[in-house]
């Protein structure tokens, strides 16, 4: 840099200046990014216009039922009785049931696929169990209904005589005895939760996996180095670390869980009522619903199971934004220095 | 220069700690993986305990029956035992260990075990349609539910599928991956908000994708379910998911290449065109192939769209075309055996189906971006050949022919 000095000696600011950096894109570039730019602009107005689409003709429903549409329990459009209390409670309860089976063993299973096995045969492990993610649903629904149904029934049974004392796993008939017929378990709740369970655990075992490996190193020698056993060292670091991954993916299993339709729907027997009883026959979930309604339906009907689908997206949008967010903290936070 | 790199190494400025073996103490090394004669020992003593003990209490001693209840006793006086036996010469810390390393075990077995079970079970009961070759090659147009298996087959939604899934990635390939190139290579506000609606948009229930297309297209327009309208169903559907995986992979691509790139002055064009998609390129053939294997298997968009037909329709703009998985549906929702049997058969196709994807989809997306095979290496190693060859003769004419040495590294690029 060359310094200009005046008369007095005093260094003036240099007269270099930056360089005005102009970049004029050539045309190449500018049809590129005009390309580019429309595509994206074309995914976004598809989407936006599912949005808008699904959004203006549920309120024409919504503005009929007003608030009682969430409390509703029937299902009657043409008589203007309409609404997703029960329908969004046998959703709920499903993918609950879901996730009480799917958590221990995609918890278990990640955790062996990251600490316990290794070599050859864990490689083969995570292909199997990313393989099976990419399985059909209907394949599962076929499975559930021809063949657990037919082997749960007794544990249904089981459950049912044995923690009667417990309000959701007692059966019931209407006269308030207790049901031990077989054909008062089947197409229950807890068979679709089963089957739904079993169909999201791959999906929560990739992501609690990756976690997993993730726990750093350094950390994991310090525990083993401090004498901790194997146990001790996933309790003290692989668990702290993933806990992020393990609610994420949990959660990213339940968006998929609520939003389940073709299994639930062969498995169940659709009721519009709210069943406490999980293991007696008869649910509903609001993909099911509307598998079940939209050939029937009048322009007002197919109005109102918009408006169910309407919020049955809110809700599984909720979890997977919570979700995601949850798996992309833990990811910036869990890196050591190590 | 080789004598000021000899005079360098024997004046060396810093001393350097320097490790040799006889400093290290010799040591067993600690295994944290495997197991001794004595934990094999613990494991199927207590193993085979506890089935002996489940057979008595089942039958003999207690009013209980049935193969799950077994399973439950055996299986928690398995932990018991396991337990106490490992507890005689270890202490609590170890025996916590031992048990978690169990249930952890056994949760993968439970697991994997049924996974693997569903697809043998339905490629097992599938197997009856498909021994006949006219499951493949006939339709359903002339066969009724009381015909044998042998008359009768799914090639119309066979090809249903194939269709559908055809258009669906005509759309999906071109948007998905321009919009993802969109979010990372140009960028800006708007690709944020891009991003946004197409990580909401993945939540989107697939049965609400279908109702969106019944509603938008076949009760608005068309009046009339069509292939097209499930295509662009299945579109609506895995658009999300290509566009969400395909940023992913895009994001791979090291800065440097990029930047590399630039500095060598090309246009932003030219950079996406020789160096992102190229290293990209098995990353995006993945996420396509997965997205795909997923638009085939989803049921519920194609239940309120396509609509059922037992006629081969090749034609997607009119008339009603079903798909493999829509066909499954079909054949179960009929009493008659046959009837389940060829549902089984076509959900065996389509696992099939979906299952060579995934393997292609493996075969090809096993690497980062960036890592080549070896034909790829040696490829690029004849290239580079090519050019210090083209280089050399280059330099060669210009320079007089006394003064010419071949370049070192000639020799290198040739061994």
């Amino acid at each position: 840099m060359t310094l200009v000095l005046d008369e007095a000696g005093l260094a003036l600011a240099a007269p270099d200046k930056a360089r005005a950096i102009n970049v004029l894109p050539g045309l190449t570039d500018r049809i590129f990014r005009t390309v580019a730019y429309a595509a994206g602009g074309i995914t976004v107005a598809i989407m936006v216009a599912v949005g808008l689409f699904l959004s203006l003709r549920a309120s024409t429903a919504l503005r009929v039922a007003g608030f009682s549409f969430l409390t509703q329990r029937a299902w009657a459009p043409e008589h203007q009785i309409f609404g997703v209390g029960a329908v969004l409670f046998g959703t709920v309860t499903i993918a609950l049931i879901a996730l009480a089976i799917s958590l221990p063993l995609s918890l278990g299973t990640a955790l062996l696929l990251s600490e316990v096995v290794g070599g050859r045969l864990r490689g083969v492990l995570v292909t199997l169990v990313d393989l099976m993610a990419a399985v059909p649903s209907i394949v599962f629904g076929l499975w559930g209904v021809y063949f657990l149904q037919a082997e749960i029934i007794p544990v249904s049974q089981w459950i049912a005589t044995s923690f009667s004392w417990i309000p959701v796993f007692a059966v019931t008939n209407a006269d308030g005895s207790s049901a031990t017929d077989a054909s008062a378990f089947t197409s229950s709740a807890f068979i679709a939760g089963i089957v739904v369970g079993l169909m999201v655990v791959p999906t929560q075992t990739s992501i609690m996996r990756e976690a997993f490996t993730r726990a750093p190193i350094g950390e994991r020698e310090g525990a083993y180095a401090l004498g901790a056993t194997r146990w001790g060292m996933i309790r003290t670091v692989v668990l702290p670390f993933g806990t992020g991954g393990i609610i994420g993916g949990t959660m990213l299993g339940l968006g998929r869980a609520l939003g389940e339709t073709i299994a639930v729907y062969m498995i169940i027997s659709p009721i519009f009522d709210i069943n406490w009883q999980v293991l007696k026959t008869g649910s509903n979930s609001v993909s099911a619903l509307i598998a079940l309604r939209y050939g029937e339906a009048s322009d007002f009907g197919l109005s109102a199971l918009m408006a169910a689908g309407l919020v049955l997206f809110v809700l599984t949008l909720i979890v997977n934004f919570t979700a995601s967010s949850i798996v992309a903290r833990s990811r910036s936070g869990a890196e050591s220095d190590g | 220069m080789a004598e000021s790199a000899q005079l360098t190494l024997e004046q060396p400025r810093t001393t350097l700690p320097s490790i040799t073996d006889a400093d290290v103490p010799e040591g067993p090394r600690r295994g944290v993986r495997g197991y001794t004669p004595r934990q094999l020992f613990d494991l199927f003593g207590s193993m085979l305990g506890a089935v002996a003990l489940a057979t008595l209490l089942f039958g003999w001693f207690l009013p209980l029956d049935g193969p799950i209840g077994w399973f439950v006793v055996a299986f928690v006086s398995f932990l018991v035992l396991y337990a106490l036996m490992v507890r005689t010469d270890a202490d609590r810390q170890e025996v916590a260990d031992r048990v978690v390393t169990v249930l952890i075990g056994s949760a993968g077995v439970i697991l994997i075990g049924a996974l693997v079970f569903i697809v043998v079970y339905t490629l097992t009961r599938g197997s009856e349609a498909m021994f006949h070759w006219n499951f493949l090659t006939q339709t359903m147009q002339y066969a009724g539910p009381l015909d044998p298996l042998s008359v009768g087959g799914i090639m119309h939604a066979i090809v249903g599928t194939l269709i559908q899934i055809s258009i669906a990635l005509v759309i999906t390939v071109p948007l998905g991956i321009g919009t993802a190139v969109y979010l990372n290579e140009v960028g800006g506000r708007f690709a944020r908000f891009v991003r946004t609606v197409s990580d909401a948009m993945t939540a989107l229930p697939s049965i609400v994708a279908g109702l969106f297309v019944y509603a938008a297209l076949i009760q608005a327009v068309t009046k009339e379910r069509s292939g097209l309208a499930a295509a662009i169903a299945i579109t609506v559907m895995m658009m999300p998911i290509v566009v969400r995986s395909a940023d992913v992979v895009l994001r791979l691509v090291p800065q440097n290449l990029r930047e590399a790139s630039y500095a060598l002055g090309s246009s932003r064009w030219s950079t996406v065109w020789h160096v992102v998609l190229p290293t990209a390129r098995s990353g995006l053939v993945t996420a396509v192939i997965l997205g795909t294997a997923r638009g085939i298997g989803e049921t519920s968009p194609v239940l309120l769209t396509s609509g059922i037909t037992a006629a081969l329709n090749t034609n997607p703009l009119s008339g009603p075309m079903i798909s493999l998985p829509l066909q499954v549906f079909d054949f179960v929702r009929s009493p008659e055996p046959t009837m389940v049997a060829r549902g089984f058969g076509a959900a065996a196709v389509l696992l099939a189906l979906v299952l060579t994807l995934f393997l292609i989809a493996r075969a090809l997306g096993g690497k980062a971006p960036g890592e080549l095979s070896d034909r790829q290496r040696r490829r690029a190693l004849e290239a580079s050949k090519r050019d210090l060859d083209r280089f050399t003769i280059r330099a060669n004419r210009a320079a007089p022919l006394d003064e010419f040495e071949p370049p070192a590294s000639l020799e290198k690029v040739t061994a």
